[in-house]
């Protein structure tokens, strides 16, 4: 007898599958366990978002913003909104630039929420979910407070916000700040320490600076390699200059950084909502002189932010009418998961779960 | 004492235990039905939430009702499967588990067989859930399932060395692998049980059985999040049902084992206790391992693969073993 004849096995992962947080494919080779090939498949919830913006006027467009990437809304209308004010010039009462300021943050906490639950749930723990969507519920209360949903906000217009704060709100996300410091604090005792998840999580999916960069990754993703680039902090849009906050960074570059990365981003975002509440101006306009029909001037801008999962960026080409002649979105997710089929030669199907969801991916925002 | 299996061969004596083996049956799937429910309720209750509390009182009927929807629903069988072995899996899971159930004894007169070699016959029979398993994974052919099933035989096979080597001790120190003979060793208080000389038998018996039971952190052949399902991913209706109901059945069998192997079966903990019964104490036992089972399900997360086997053959069974050796010099010593 000679040596048993063993052949590849060709696994479609997706995109019906629990762990690929939506409708990904990828198209794996295993031999045995290990995977030798990733071929990532996308496309599957592509609406067509940047097309159709083509016979939309601008304030139209903001609701198929909040559906991009759905956990976190309140950024991808900022992005719009800010491309457009810049490019006519507009500004911004102060109590509106505070308003998202705050809902930004708080959409940041929820958005980590979301992420360190999933996650959690990838690697096989059940109950930091359930422990995370009771947070997250808490600031999606606050929203639907505030402009009435819960989810696609469609909050922002340009050259302000369309709901004033009511009545106590802030007190509400003041004491909500308060507590979730504490909830953090429980969050860190019960998972970061557990030795099963560090040794499912430590050094699995490494890259370095260098690679990070070549393939353009940005957020936590980027941080985690030890560079220090947050939008906030580099290219101060909004009012982030005026608010005292440290960008985490992580050293290796492995999951258990871009855990750590992120879990202190929410610290961060607290000390941030802290100031930007006891500063919030107590009364003012929130929307700004903004022209009855919204025509930016002939030309091009390019505009970025720092969403939860990274730069995030808007390029409008103005033709001077009420339609921009084409708008494309930089979505961080659909970056980032470029590095995917890379980090997966040589890893197991369970490091496929871990690493997929360390990119912390948005398929409404991956296939726009 | 006349026990009812010293009876000579009759046809009332074989009625009699066929009676004794339905109302044991009997007892099992009542505890399947309320040890499911039980699990949801207080995994629920972990995790902020109510969990079933709609169908009947208290959502006491929820499980009645899933049995009575798998029951009803369409068996299917994919085209390609391996239909023989595909449909003889589920049976093969089920029967061993319930086979087991034979040689526990819950109270001193109360085993419906007493084996001499009690603690073998165990781990044989449960071996052959492991091939059920296997087989269903390889006769959905179904890649998901091939990958559930291999992982299971892989980690069966590597905890069942260390499950079995940690009650070696036990044997040693009781003389006997006859399950009632092990509980009448460890008879007088607490400070009699096995579980205090056999400390760290009992700790590798506790994470092997957790293992075996293919439960969290352990539960690798049907990870969700991976492998979808694993080796049942084709399964559906009542051949879907005989697997769970085997996973349960063993989750019952190895609360039994270890309340016998280590916690002193039906004895009270204290004198001034023992005017309780020793069913109750053998419940209470039992029921407070099948808690910890669920507890540990909704704390942590899952180990991978490769980490796994290394658990169990670099750690569990050096330690084992060192278990053996250290009951050896105890015994020779001490006495």
């Amino acid at each position: 007898m000679g040596v048993i004849r063993t052949e590849e096995l060709l696994l479609n992962v997706g995109p019906q599958h629990p762990s690929t947080h939506g409708v990904f494919r990828i198209i794996v080779k295993l031999d045995g366990e290990i995977i030798t090939e990733a071929t990532p498949v996308m496309g599957y919830l592509h609406r067509g978002t940047e097309k159709l913006a083509e016979s939309l006027n601008y304030t139209q467009i903001i609701p198929y913003t909040d559906r991009m990437d759905y956990v976190s809304a309140m950024t991808n209308n900022y992005v719009l909104v800010h491309a457009v004010e810049k490019m006519m010039g507009l500004t911004v009462p102060e109590r509106a630039e505070f308003l998202r300021l705050i809902v930004m943050e708080l959409q940041r906490i929820a958005s980590h929420l979301v992420w360190w639950g999933t996650y959690l749930l990838d690697i096989g723990a059940l109950s930091p979910f359930l422990y995370a969507f009771n947070d997250r519920e808490r600031i999606l209360q606050l929203f639907n407070e505030l402009c009435g949903a819960r989810l696609t906000y469609n909050y922002m217009r340009v050259g302000g916000v369309k709901w004033d704060a009511p009545e106590g709100w802030i007190d509400k996300v003041k004491d909500f700040v308060k507590s979730m410091y504490g909830k953090l604090d429980d969050y860190h005792a019960l998972v970061s320490g557990n030795e099963i998840f560090l040794s499912r999580i430590k050094g699995v999916g490494a890259y370095d600076a260098e690679t990070a960069i070549a393939y353009g990754l940005s957020g936590a993703n980027l941080r985690s390699t030890g560079v220090k680039w947050d939008l906030r902090k580099n290219e101060p849009y909004s009012l982030y200059d005026r608010f005292e906050f440290d960008v985490p960074v992580g050293r290796n570059g492995d999951c258990y950084d871009r855990y750590v990365v992120r879990m202190e981003e929410i610290r961060q975002s607290l000390r941030i909502l802290e100031q930007a509440l006891e500063q919030f101006p107590p009364e003012g306009e929130t929307m700004g002189k903004v022209p009855r029909v919204i025509r930016p001037p002939a030309g091009e801008i390019y505009v970025r932010i720092e969403s939860p999962r990274g730069e995030i960026g808007c390029y409008i080409v103005s033709t001077g009418k009420a339609e921009p002649y084409r708008l494309k979105f930089r979505r961080p997710s659909f970056v980032n998961l470029q590095i995917l089929p890379k980090l997966l030669v040589g890893e197991s199907m369970t490091n496929l779960v871990t690493i997929l969801g360390g990119i912390d991916i948005v398929l409404g925002e991956v296939d726009c | 004492m006349q026990r009812f299996w010293d009876d000579p061969v009759s046809w009332e004596a074989a009625g009699r235990y066929a009676l004794v083996a339905l109302a044991l049956l009997a007892v099992v799937i009542v505890f399947v039905t309320y040890a499911i429910y039980f699990e949801r309720k207080v995994i629920g209750w972990m995790q902020f939430r109510q969990g079933p509390n709609r169908t009947g009182p208290l959502g006491l009927l929820q499980t009645v009702a899933d049995v009575a929807k798998l029951l009803v629903k369409e068996d299917t069988i994919p085209a390609k499967a391996d239909k023989a072995l595909f449909v003889l899996a589920p049976a093969l899971a089920f029967i061993p588990s319930f086979t087991v159930l034979a040689v526990i004894p819950y109270g001193l007169n109360l085993p419906f067989a007493d084996l001499n070699v009690g603690f073998l016959y165990y781990v044989a029979l449960s071996g052959v859930t492991t091939i059920a398993i296997v087989i269903a994974g390889w006769a959905s052919n179904n890649k998901y399932a091939l990958l559930g099933g291999m992982r299971s035989a892989a980690q069966m096979i590597s905890y069942e060395v260390p499950l079995v080597l940690s009650v070696v001790g036990v044997a040693m120190l009781t003389e006997s692998l006859n399950l009632r003979d092990i509980v009448l060793r460890q008879e007088g208080y607490f400070w009699h049980w096995n579980v205090f000389p056999q400390i760290i038998g009992f700790a590798v018996f506790v994470v092997a059985a957790v293992s075996e039971l293919n439960r969290t952190p352990f539960d690798l052949p049907e990870a969700e999040s991976e492998l979808v399902a694993g080796y049942h991913v084709e399964y559906s209706g009542f051949r879907f049902a005989f697997f769970m109901l085997a996973e349960y059945v063993y989750i019952y069998a190895i609360a039994c084992l270890t309340t016998i192997l280590f916690l002193g079966g039906w004895n009270a903990p204290f004198p001034q206790l023992d005017f309780i019964p020793g069913l109750v104490w053998f419940a209470f036992k039992f029921a407070l391992i099948v808690f910890s089972l669920f507890w540990i399900r909704a704390t942590l997360p899952r180990l991978r693969v490769d980490q796994l086997m290394g658990l169990a053959w670099k750690a569990l069974l050096p330690l084992a073993l060192a278990n053996i050796l250290l009951t050896a010099l105890g015994i020779e010593w001490l006495g």
